[in-house]
């Protein structure tokens, strides 16, 4: 494989800095791993190779002439290509999330976590696929098909930011953003065996992020590395004026940490997360670098998070109802696909019917009863005051505890197909993921081992709001004295 | 607990959806496994216990009230289905 495929974030930067290799080499092999893979993992939805090429030559036109001015500073990222999941608006560029009703629907205006990227210099090479709206756990519920794990094409990449975990695995590019409302960017992480961050709610702001379950939806990264995650992780946070649940919170600047241990780091382990059900290897693997992080200087503490069984039903009430009324600006009048009617209360019906596929359907259908008269308190009521436990459950863990060590998922990917018929199979699958979103706290994921057909295990670290600093950390530590995450795929 | 196909009915027309026979057949029978699923929140002691409305500490912050450049019209209008003269066109509401 071509060697500019495997080079880290901050070794392409070097030498886009140093002149050893232009921006658009840098995008051109890029694309042409794209080219060479597409067919068999689908991991874009549109690809804008085009225009990718023009900014890289613009980029690297812009470098060339600050050599004759000394004294200006060039973007940090400038000339780095990215991938960005189709359900983050590019101005200009089609955003359909997934889904057949936006099929033609060109935003015109970018995410403010993209606009960030692009202000510090990124090109994008294309939009990757989702489950429509972000709704499913296997990239196998999108309009335009699904995507392949690169580990075993006869396997999911996770989901719902299938498309970036799968692209970032594939060294189709070498980092992507994604979503997280319930582990969409941890699950998908954990599968193709890349590193993503899931911020603090409020951190990174969702302007432009098109809404799924607004109390919990967040934008996050995926690529190789702690530390290359965290490279284009800072410049994306902060606050925006267009999101007004977004916090300026410093320190908004994340460095290689100095020190060569983890020493007085107090590490959680929560009891609730590893079940008897699960694949015994996925224990292994994370309780072996636990112990790990215990070598490196850390001190474990076996904790409980005792509220973690109601997790799933809560956020499965409370995320369908956000989505009910987020996707009721859906209508078929002022953009998206739009069925003829004769009346304007079968516009909405038939468009809504026909550009939705059947998950977005179920949700909306759940999420509507849930807020429906004569059952709010029972359930949505209800799993909003069980969310306020689950809340304090991590509130107390983290006056104990620095952070907290879980498996991210059960199991290792699993096979195409396998869950389709039964929706609460697949929303198991978001088992240890969901309770970060529902207290708002951020999560990694990272690699730590693979099972004995060859595929990625994931662990995922969690710590208070706005600690992603002491997350990046931990996995960077880790990351200097392991090499799971610079593995590839069989398939390249 | 087994909703009805009525039930069912009833929820399509508030989300809405128009559902074939059989949609409404397979999401009576999911929509019923996942709220049976879901009825474990009620074992659940939250007396006293406030619902989240923020996971975040509550604060307001009040922007300056300056005008800002808005979107022009046709830039909105470009992803309409059905533009007519600087409208959105709808079917009759009223015969």
């Amino acid at each position: 494989m071509d060697d500019r495929l495997t080079l880290t974030v901050r070794q392409a930067l070097q030498s886009l800095q140093n002149g050893s290799l232009s921006s658009e080499e840098l995008t051109r092999a890029y694309i042409e791993q794209i080219e060479r893979l597409e067919s068999k993992i689908h991991a874009f939805i549109t690809l804008t190779a085009e225009k990718a090429l023009e900014d890289a030559r613009r980029a690297d036109a812009r470098r060339i002439a600050a050599h004759r001015h000394p004294d200006e500073t060039l973007p940090s990222l400038l000339g780095l290509p990215i991938a960005v999941k189709d359900l983050l608006t590019v101005a200009g560029v089609r955003c359909t999330c997934g889904s057949r009703i936006l099929e033609n629907y060109v935003p015109p205006f970018t995410a403010t976590a993209v606009q960030r990227l692009v202000d510090a210099g990124v090109v994008i090479v294309g939009k990757t696929n989702t489950d429509e709206f972000a709704m499913g756990s296997s990239t196998e519920n999108s309009a335009y098909g699904a995507t392949f794990n690169p580990w075993d094409t006869g396997r999911v990449p996770g989901g719902s930011s299938g498309g970036s975990a799968a692209a970032v695995a594939a060294r189709m590019v070498p980092a992507a953003l994604g979503t997280d409302t319930g582990g969409s960017v941890r699950q998908p992480a954990a599968f193709c065996g890349v590193t993503g961050i899931k911020p603090t709610y409020g951190r990174v702001s969702r302007y432009g992020l098109v809404a799924y379950g607004s109390s919990l939806d967040t934008a996050g990264v995926l690529a190789h590395s702690a530390e290359d995650a965290a490279i284009l992780f800072w410049p994306m946070a902060g606050f925006d004026p267009l999101d007004a649940t977004t916090v300026e919170q410093p320190p908004s600047v994340w460095h290689t940490p100095e020190s060569e241990t983890l020493k007085g780091l107090r590490i959680g382990v929560p009891k609730e997360y590893f079940l008897p059900g699960m694949q015994p290897e996925v224990e292994e693997k994370v309780r072996a670098a636990i112990r790990m992080l215990a070598e490196l200087g850390g001190k474990v503490h076996e904790i409980s998070l005792p509220h973690t069984e109601y997790a799933l039903p809560v956020y499965y009430l409370i995320a369908p109802a956000e989505a009910s009324a987020n996707l009721a600006r859906y209508d078929g009048v002022r953009f998206g696909y739009r069925a003829s009617a004769d009346t304007l209360g079968e516009l909405f019906n038939l468009s809504r019917s026909r550009g939705f596929g059947a998950e977005v359907k179920r949700r909306i259908m759940l999420g509507t009863y849930a807020l429906s008269a004569g059952y709010y308190e029972a359930y949505y009521g209800q799993a909003q005051k069980v969310r306020t436990l689950i809340r304090r459950d991590f509130e107390e863990a983290f006056q104990q505890v620095d952070i907290i060590a879980t498996p991210v998922t059960p199991t290792t990917a699993f096979r195409v197909g396998e869950h389709r018929d039964d929706p609460l199979a697949m929303y198991l699958e978001d088992v240890f993921t969901l309770p970060t979103n529902l207290a708002g706290v951020p999560g990694l994921a990272f690699p730590v081992g693979f099972d004995r057909q060859g595929l990625p295990v994931g662990m995922q670290i969690m710590a208070s709001h706005f600690r992603e600093d002491l997350l990046f950390s931990v996995a960077y530590h880790y990351q200097q004295h392991t090499d799971w995450h610079r593995r590839l795929p069989p398939l390249l | 607990m087994t909703l009805t196909l009525a039930e069912v009915e009833h929820i399509a027309q508030l989300a809405r959806l128009h559902l074939s026979e059989e949609e409404k057949i397979r999401f009576r029978e999911q929509l019923s496994a996942i709220l049976d699923y879901a009825a474990r929140l009620q074992q659940v002691d939250t007396r006293d216990i406030p619902p989240t409305s923020s996971v975040l500490p509550p604060r307001s912050r009040l922007r300056e009230d300056e005008p800002r450049p808005a979107l022009p019209q046709q830039v909105i209008l470009a992803n309409a289905p059905f533009p007519y003269q600087g409208y959105f066109r709808v079917p009759p509401v009223l015969e």
